[in-house]
């Protein structure tokens, strides 16, 4: 890329705070006409925030924000996305935003269309809307709802869209999320079409391998910093993946502590091929009884999907899941939660608390029916156990009875995990047990995932801090693209072998290979 | 934290305590300006009208809780309230008279089910679910008596809503025992608690293992009961069914108790006491302005003011 040309999108020094709380700290992005650059870092590491700066959702206002950002040779400050849009920035978010029940063609020319004599040119917009989508290769009925198409043709709508705007800067936030092969190879077609005209592609994915097809330059976000910037061909996958990760390879190590043989315990999850659309293309791994199992990836690798799978949260399209001797066939958390599965779900917000509800209540929902003669809930047997649970794991409470919405993020974990521990599980499944949460609240939870391997608990985890999994697990699993490429163990397990694992999609020389088909 | 948990528990005392507060001032009011207020009969005038909002207000309040609406109350009223005579007159004695209560409430509950399989079965958002029933409902009672008046003389069947017991009437006794019941049932029982767990968060309801889908479907078929409940007792009241009249606007009234009493009308909380008061306050409120002269259109606008009031409490 010509470095001395004047670029096209010039962000220095930009600041945002959200409550004080710094989500951008002197980031910097600098694009060229004619490039398609790779925008990557972890969840939170700034990059969602920057793409809102850049489109006009997020504005540069608080007192301690701040920046420098130059569109195409003048100092701009967006203060909405139609602004950014009419000076020639569109952007196609991760969730297709397109309006369900309107047409395909309505929807490609929402907001401008042609007109004729004040009234809409229908004839134009279906003729023109047909052109735009045979841009991406898409042939379907443009008069047909958005809601009758396929979600990977929703997204190749939304990218439609976004090309036959005039845009001189094209946003991809994670659109391949949900293409197929064949998809994405369409899109990169449009991509490299972009580029021929001149106009410069923001590009972001998770999937390594997309990066090093189509990108020329890459930026990565790390705590809301930018650490990195470079043409793509001069970064190895493995250096990528560690700068991302913010780890130095020389110092991945782990505590030889609990080194035992921990394959000889008998199985008590085994995973076999699972196959879940869009997502999980062929898990397979097994975790002992009293064994702590961790789950590798990038975000949107699939570990999350891995976990209600096991879960009966959704569906199996193929693959087969064994608890101890037994098959299981599961169509509902609830007959997961019966053969003593517990899963403490990554989002506690969406997904794990029922805010209004009481830390009691919270914690005992899942017992509930164990609690109860004739459907009547024992407070006293109920009561007994909350007040165990907060003592024994030390949750900081008012009391039983204040809601949980009161609490703390790393207290409402502490409430949520004891929600299952209160059912004696066999297999526990943890996802990110430790997010967003504070460091004693963490260390607590650390402990007390420790011991419970020590009763005889299989347990699978998964951590986006990799020092966290390799310390707290016996052996690791490694997760590609919705695939099982690597287990680690022993000798073998340490930040710097699942880092390369990740990056290069197979074990470092010196380690045993994994299952990867499917 | 201290200082947030105050400030929430204001807003709580608030909400609880400004419902009962306006039910004092009501009565307050009317002891001073209302002729002849304090009397039994004005009670029991006050207790019989206030007794269907209450009974169809507990259906609707255990439905919000979990998140959902139900607008077809008043319709259902109008299919049991419709029903009763025709069975009592072709099939008299005793057991005509016990199948006159028993089927045209379960006909009702059975058209709650039909309720919940549109909203859990289909994901149809409730209000549109049920509003299939609001328009559908009342034309099915008009069709079965051809929308004439049905008069009767049944001795048996007025009880229900003429009957007296220990001073009261029958169907205040009722109103009692239904919101005793119902309250229990939504604080003491697994049944109760996970009906507010769908409301509050219905994700975490499904992976806690909570059977959302056949909780949604009891508790519109509950609602659906209740409500023919209340149908049956107006045509007791009145000696006569009206397809056209019986339950219409209850949808409303029960909604407005429901969300004057403070339940939640996003789910996740509900007060079945609450919702009682919410009803006296209405009743009380449409009494008050009647026994002073002012029209019941009026009485409607008064009505409005008072749900927004609730529900800006419920916002703020």
């Amino acid at each position: 890329m010509n470095s001395t040309r004047e670029p096209l999108l010039q962000m220095q020094g930009v600041h945002k705070y959200f409550a004080g709380v710094p989500a951008l700290r002197d980031a910097s992005l600098q694009l060229y006409a004619g490039e398609v650059h790779a925008l990557i870092g972890q969840n939170g590491a700034g990059k969602s925030t920057m793409i809102k700066v850049v489109t006009g959702a997020y504005g540069l206002d608080g007192p301690q924000d701040g920046g420098q950002i130059t569109f195409a040779g003048a100092p701009v400050r967006f203060h909405s996305p139609k602004q950014a849009r009419e000076s020639g920035i569109s952007t196609i978010y991760q969730e297709i935003n397109l309006v369900p029940f309107a047409s395909v063609a309505e929807n490609i020319f929402l907001g401008r269309e042609p007109r004729r004599f004040g009234l809409i040119d229908w004839p134009r917009i279906y003729r023109e809307a047909e052109q735009a989508l045979a841009v991406v290769g898409l042939s379907v009925d443009v008069r047909k709802p958005v809601s009758s198409l396929s979600t990977a043709s929703q997204q190749m709508v939304a990218i439609a869209r976004a090309v036959s705007v005039d845009a001189k800067l094209v946003i991809m936030d994670e659109s391949t999320s949900s293409l197929d092969d064949r998809e994405v190879e369409l899109l990169f077609g449009v991509i490299r079409k972009l580029k021929q005209d001149g106009r410069a592609v923001v590009f972001v994915s998770h999937r390594l391998d997309e990066l090093y097809a189509i990108c020329d330059r890459v930026t990565v976000m790390r705590d809301g910093q930018t650490v990195h910037v470079s043409p793509m061909a001069e970064i190895s996958k493995l250096d990528l993946v560690t700068t991302m990760l913010g780890k130095e390879l020389a110092v991945a190590h782990r505590k030889a502590a609990s080194e035992t043989s921990t394959t000889a315990k008998p199985a008590l999850l085994d995973m076999e091929g699972v196959q879940v659309a869009p997502r999980l293309r062929g898990i397979s791994l097994q975790v002992g009884a009293g064994e702590t199992v961790g789950l590798a990836g990038l975000l949107g690798s699939g570990r999350t999907e891995t976990m209600r799978a096991v879960f009966g949260a959704d569906r199996l399209d193929a693959g087969g899941l064994r608890l101890g001797e037994q098959a299981l066939d599961l169509r509902e958390p609830a007959h997961a939660i019966a053969k003593g599965i517990a899963y403490l779900s990554e989002d506690r917000k969406i997904e794990g608390i029922f805010p209004d509800l009481s830390v009691r209540e919270n914690m005992t929902m899942v017992l509930l029916p164990q609690l109860a003669r004739l459907g009547v809930v024992d407070r006293a047997a109920q009561l007994r156990i909350v007040d165990d649970f907060i003592a024994r794991i030390g949750i900081k409470t008012s009391g039983p009875e204040q809601p949980i919405r009161e609490l703390s993020g790393g207290n409402q974990q502490k409430v949520l995990l004891a929600r299952w521990l209160a059912l004696s599980p066999r297999l526990l499944l943890l996802d990110e047990p430790t997010r967003g949460i504070d460091v004693g609240a963490k260390a607590d939870i650390a402990n007390l995932i420790h011991g419970l391997a020590a009763t005889g608990m299989g347990i699978l985890m998964s951590a986006s801090e990799l020092e966290e999994l390799v310390s707290m697990s016996d052996r690791v699993v490694v997760i590609r693209d919705g695939a099982s490429i690597a287990e680690l163990q022993g000798e073998s397990l340490s930040e710097h072998t699942i880092m390369s694992a990740i990056a290069e999609g197979r074990v470092a020389p010196a380690a045993e290979a994994g299952d990867a088909h499917g | 934290m201290a200082k947030v948990m105050t400030r929430d528990r204001a807003r709580q005392w608030l909400i609880q305590g400004g419902a009962l507060l306006a039910l004092a001032l009501l009565v307050l009011f009317n002891l001073l300006f209302t002729e002849s207020f304090l009397s039994l009969q004005t009670l029991n005038v006050n207790l019989t009208q206030v007794t269907t909002i209450v009974i169809v207000g507990v259906g609707m309040t255990l439905v919000i809780a979990t998140g959902g609406i139900d607008l077809s109350v008043g319709a259902l009223m109008a299919i049991a309230g419709t029903l009763a005579p025709l069975i009592f007159q072709a099939l008299p004695g005793g057991w005509g008279l016990a199948a006159s209560v028993v089927l045209p409430i379960a006909v009702a509950a059975a058209c709650g089910c039909f309720n919940g399989w549109l909203v859990t079965g289909f994901g149809i958002q409730p209000i549109v679910a049920t509003l299939v029933l609001f328009i559908a409902g009342r034309g099915v009672a008009q069709v079965l008596t051809n929308g004439n008046l049905q008069s009767f003389d049944n001795p048996g069947f007025a009880v229900l809503g003429k009957g007296q017991f220990l001073g009261l009437p029958v169907q205040v006794w009722l109103m009692l025992v239904i919101v005793l019941v119902a309250s229990w049932v939504l604080q003491r029982t697994v049944f109760g608690r996970f009906i507010v767990a769908t409301g509050g968060n219905e994700k975490a309801a499904r992976l806690t293992g909570i059977p959302a889908v056949r909780i949604k479907m009891l508790v519109y078929a509950l609602c659906g009961a209740l409500a023919g409940l209340a149908g049956l007792i107006t045509v007791s009241i009145n000696s006569s069914s009206d397809a056209n009249q019986n339950g219409l606007g209850m949808e409303l009234d029960a909604i407005a108790a429901t969300a004057v009493g403070g339940t939640l009308l996003s789910g996740g909380r509900a007060r079945i006491f609450g919702t009682l008061i919410g009803a006296l306050i209405i009743q009380l409120m449409r009494y008050t302005l009647l026994a002073h002269g002012v029209p019941d259109a009026a009485a409607m606008v008064a009505k409005a003011a008072i749900i927004v009031l609730a529900v800006w409490l419920q916002k703020k």
